[in-house]
C-alpha cells in the first residue's frame, strides 16, 4: 500500500479518537517539552556564566607563586615570594602568544579623604592591567609608564571608592587621597564593573604604578602575581604553556622539579563553572527522558487497545487483500503520527514555556538547536520502538479469527 | 464451454483440537465453472465454514488440491494468498463488516488500497461505479450509521465488485435482514450473476437456495448433494408477491 493512504488512514484513527489521542500525546508532550525547556535554562545559565567570566577578560592569565615546602613546613602560595620583576620581564619579552602582560603587587588599607574613609584595597599594576581586565576609564586617565618608572604617586580608583570617599564631589580627578598614610593624587576613574561571578566587588579598588606599592605601601621587591592576556581565548591553553616554559627556565628548574609557581587561565575557571551546569543539566534532561519514556509506554498500551478494538478490521482488511506488512505499517505509522504530533506540540510548548521563563521568571534562558532535533528524533523513536510490538501483533493475526472476533 | 473458476479435488482439512484430530474436510471435489450462481448448504459442523475459508483463501487444505482462476493454491505464502484475495475474490459478510464512521465510497475504495497498480483517480472511479451498479449512487458520502441493513450489504456487495473478481464469496449474506430485505439482495445477485459474474453463496435457508442455479449439499465433511436446479426462482418476482407493508 502507498505511504500516502497508510497516512491517510493514521490519520483518520487518530482525529477519529481525538481525546484519546491527545491524553495519549500527553506524556510525549510534557517529556519533550521539559526537556527543551531544561536544556534551555541549562543552557542559558551556562552561557551566562560564560558572559560574565568572559566581562573580567577571557583572555586573562593569572600566574601566581606556587607553594613550597619551607624547612618542613608548608607555605602557602601567597606566602612565596618566588615571583619577581626579572619574571616579568621575560615573559614580557618572550612570550608570543601574550598580547599585555601586568605585575601586580597588592595590599589593603584605609583611604582616607578628610573625614571619610574607607577600607579598600589598592593593586600596584602597569598600564597594560586595563586592557588585560577589559576595563575602560570613566574620566581621567591611566598613570603612564613614565609614572611606573618613577614611582609616582599617583591613583585611579574604582566607583565604590569615589563614592565612600569622594561623597559629595562629582570628578574627583585631580583630588588627593591618603593610603596608609601614602597621599596620592586622584588621576583617573574606573567606569563601573559590578559584582563578578563571585559576588565580589569590582569597583571597591585603587591602582596604583606597581613601584609605588612595592617601595611605598609594602616595601617588598617581589611579586604577588603577574597577570597577561592571551591574545586570543583560543590561544590561551597555549599561552599558558608558553608561560609556563619560561617561568621554569626563570627559575632554573630541573625536568623533574614541579612548578613553583601556577599558570591559570579563565578558560578552566569556566569548564570548571560549565561542568558543574552540565551536571545539571544531565540530571534535568534524565528526568524529561523519564517522562518521555513513560511516554512510550503509553502509546504501546494505547496501540495494543486499538489494536484489540480493531480486530474485526484486520480481519478484514486482511480478508479484501492486506497483506501482514500493511498492517503493520498501518498501526507503526499511527504510533509514529501519534509521537510526532505529540513532538510538535511538545516543541511548542517548550519554546513556550521558555519565553514565559525567560520573561516572567527573568532566568537567562537558550534554545539549544540541538535539543529540538534531538527530541524529535527520540519521539519518532518512542513511536517506532513503542508501535513496533502492538503492530506486530496486529499483523500476526489470523484473517479468519480476526474476522469472526467480537 | 466456459472455463473453471474453482477446482477442487479430494479436498480435506484436519484440525488438532488437543490430541484428538477432527476431519472437517474429508475429501471434497467439485468444479464451479464460470458465470455459475452456487450455494453451499449444510447444518452447522458441516464443514461449510472450513469450505468457504478454503475457496476464500483464508485458510489452506491439509491435503488434495486446490485452485483458483488457474492458479494452485496450496503451499503459497501468507502475503501470495492476500494478492489472490485481492484481485480474484470478492468477499461478503454476513454482519456487512464496514469500516464505521467511514463512507460508503472510502469502504468500497478499500481492496483497491491494497492493489499498488490502481491509481488514486481510477480507485476513485471504479468505487463510485460499483455503488452505481448497486443503486447506491446518491449515498456515497454517507457512514454505514446512516444506512439501513439492506444499503449496508449493498456497499459490501459493491466493495467486493470494485476489484472484478472471478468470484464473489458470501457468507450468509442474507442473514442479519428480513426477508424483504433478503429478496432484494437476492435479486441483485441474480442481476449481478446476469451479467456474468460468478458467486458462490454459503446459506443454512433453503428459500435462498432456490434463487441459485446449483446447491451443493455438504453433510459431515463430505458432499452428499450436487444439483443443478432445474426450477430457479426469481427474487424480483418472489418480491412483488410477498404482502405489501404499510
Amino acid at each position: 500500500m502507498r505511504i500516502l493512504n497508510l497516512l491517510k488512514i493514521a490519520f483518520k484513527a487518530i482525529v477519529l479518537n481525538k481525546m484519546r489521542s491527545l491524553l495519549t500525546m500527553l506524556g510525549i508532550i510534557i517529556g519533550v517539552a521539559s526537556v527543551i525547556a531544561m536544556l534551555a535554562i541549562g543552557e542559558g545559565s551556562k552561557e551566562s556564566i560564560r558572559d560574565e567570566i568572559s566581562s573580567m577578560g577571557s583572555n586573562m592569565i593569572t600566574i601566581r607563586p606556587g607553594d613550597d615546602m619551607r624547612g618542613g613546613v608548608r607555605q602557602a602560595g601567597s606566602a612565596m615570594e618566588t615571583l619577581t620583576l626579572e619574571d616579568f620581564q621575560a615573559i614580557k619579552e618572550h612570550a608570543t602568544f601574550i598580547s599585555y602582560v601586568s605585575p601586580v603587587v597588592n595590599g589593603s588599607g584605609q583611604i582616607i579623604n578628610g573625614s571619610n574613609n574607607w577600607p579598600s584595597s589598592i593593586y600596584g599594576v602597569n598600564p597594560e592591567y586595563l586592557n588585560i581586565k577589559i576595563v575602560g576609564l570613566q574620566s581621567g586617565s591611566m598613570f603612564t609608564d613614565a609614572e611606573v618608572k618613577t614611582a609616582a604617586k599617583v591613583a585611579v580608583i574604582g566607583q565604590t571608592v569615589v563614592e565612600n570617599v569622594f561623597p559629595d564631589i562629582d570628578n574627583p580627578v585631580g583630588q588627593m587621597i591618603r593610603f596608609n598614610n601614602i597621599p596620592f593624587k586622584v588621576i583617573g576613574v574606573l567606569e563601573e564593573k559590578g559584582e563578578n561571578t563571585f559576588g565580589q566587588d569590582q569597583d571597591d579598588v585603587v591602582l596604583a604604578p606597581y613601584t609605588t606599592v612595592q617601595k611605598r605601601i609594602l616595601a617588598i621587591d617581589h611579586l604577588n602575581q603577574i597577570m597577561a592576556s592571551a591574545v586570543s581565548e583560543e590561544d590561551a591553553p597555549k599561552a599558558v604553556t608558553e608561560v609556563s616554559e619560561i617561568l621554569r627556565a626563570q627559575h632554573n628548574l630541573l625536568a623533574d622539579q614541579q612548578d613553583d609557581f601556577n599558570v591559570r587561565s579563565m578558560e578552566e575557571l569556566i569548564s570548571t563553572f560549565s561542568s558543574t551546569s552540565e551536571m545539571l543539566t544531565i540530571l534535568l534532561v534524565a528526568v524529561a527522558g523519564i517522562s518521555l519514556f513513560i511516554g512510550g509506554i503509553g502509546i504501546m498500551n494505547i496501540m495494543y487497545v486499538s489494536v484489540k478494538e480493531r480486530t474485526k478490521e484486520i480481519g478484514l482488511r486482511m480478508a479484501v487483500g492486506g497483506k501482514g506488512s500493511d498492517i503493520l505499517m498501518q498501526f507503526l505509522i499511527e504510533a509514529i503520527l501519534i509521537s510526532i504530533t505529540g513532538g510538535i506540540i511538545g516543541v511548542a510548548l517548550g519554546i513556550g514555556s521558555t519565553i514565559f521563563i525567560e520573561k516572567f521568571l527573568q532566568w537567562p534562558t537558550s534554545i539549544a538547536v540541538y535539543s529540538i532535533i534531538v527530541s524529535f528524533a527520540v519521539c519518532a523513536i518512542t513511536g517506532i520502538f513503542f508501535g513496533w510490538y502492538p503492530a506486530r501483533k496486529a499483523a500476526a493475526l489470523d484473517p479468519i479469527t480476526a474476522l469472526r472476533y467480537e | 464451454m466456459s472455463k473453471d473458476i474453482i477446482k477442487i479435488q479430494d479436498l480435506k482439512r484436519d484440525f488438532k483440537m488437543g490430541s484428538e484430530v477432527v476431519h472437517a474436510l474429508k475429501g471434497v471435489s467439485c468444479t464451479i465453472q464460470e458465470g455459475e450462481f452456487v450455494t453451499i448448504m449444510g447444518s452447522s459442523g458441516s464443514g461449510k465454514s472450513t469450505l468457504l475459508n478454503i475457496l476464500g483463501c483464508l485458510d489452506q487444505p491439509t491435503s488434495g488440491i486446490y485452485e483458483i482462476d488457474g492458479v494452485r493454491v496450496k503451499g503459497l505464502s501468507r502475503n501470495e494468498l492476500a494478492k489472490i484475495r485481492n484481485e480474484k475474490i470478492g468477499f461478503i459478510f454476513q454482519s456487512y463488516n464496514l469500516l464505521a464512521r467511514t463512507t460508503a465510497l472510502e469502504n468500497v475504495e478499500l481492496p483497491l488500497l491494497y492493489n499498488s497498480k490502481i491509481s488514486t483517480q481510477e480507485r476513485r472511479k471504479r468505487s463510485k461505479e460499483a455503488l452505481e451498479k448497486v443503486g447506491l449512487a446518491d449515498r456515497l458520502d454517507h457512514t454505514p450509521a446512516q444506512l439501513s441493513g439492506g444499503q449496508q450489504q449493498r456497499v459490501a456487495i459493491a466493495r467486493s465488485l470494485v476489484n472484478n473478481p472471478v468470484m464473489i464469496l458470501a457468507d450468509e449474506a442474507t442473514g442479519n435482514l428480513d426477508t424483504k430485505t433478503s429478496y432484494e439482495i437476492m435479486s441483485l445477485f441474480q442481476e449481478l450473476n446476469r451479467q456474468g459474474i460468478t458467486i458462490t453463496f454459503v446459506t443454512h435457508e433453503p428459500d435462498i437456495a432456490t434463487f441459485s442455479s446449483r446447491t451443493i449439499i455438504l453433510k459431515d465433511g463430505n458432499i452428499i448433494k450436487d444439483d443443478k436446479n432445474k426450477n430457479v426462482q426469481w427474487a424480483a418476482a418472489e418480491l412483488s408477491k410477498l404482502p405489501i407493508e404499510d
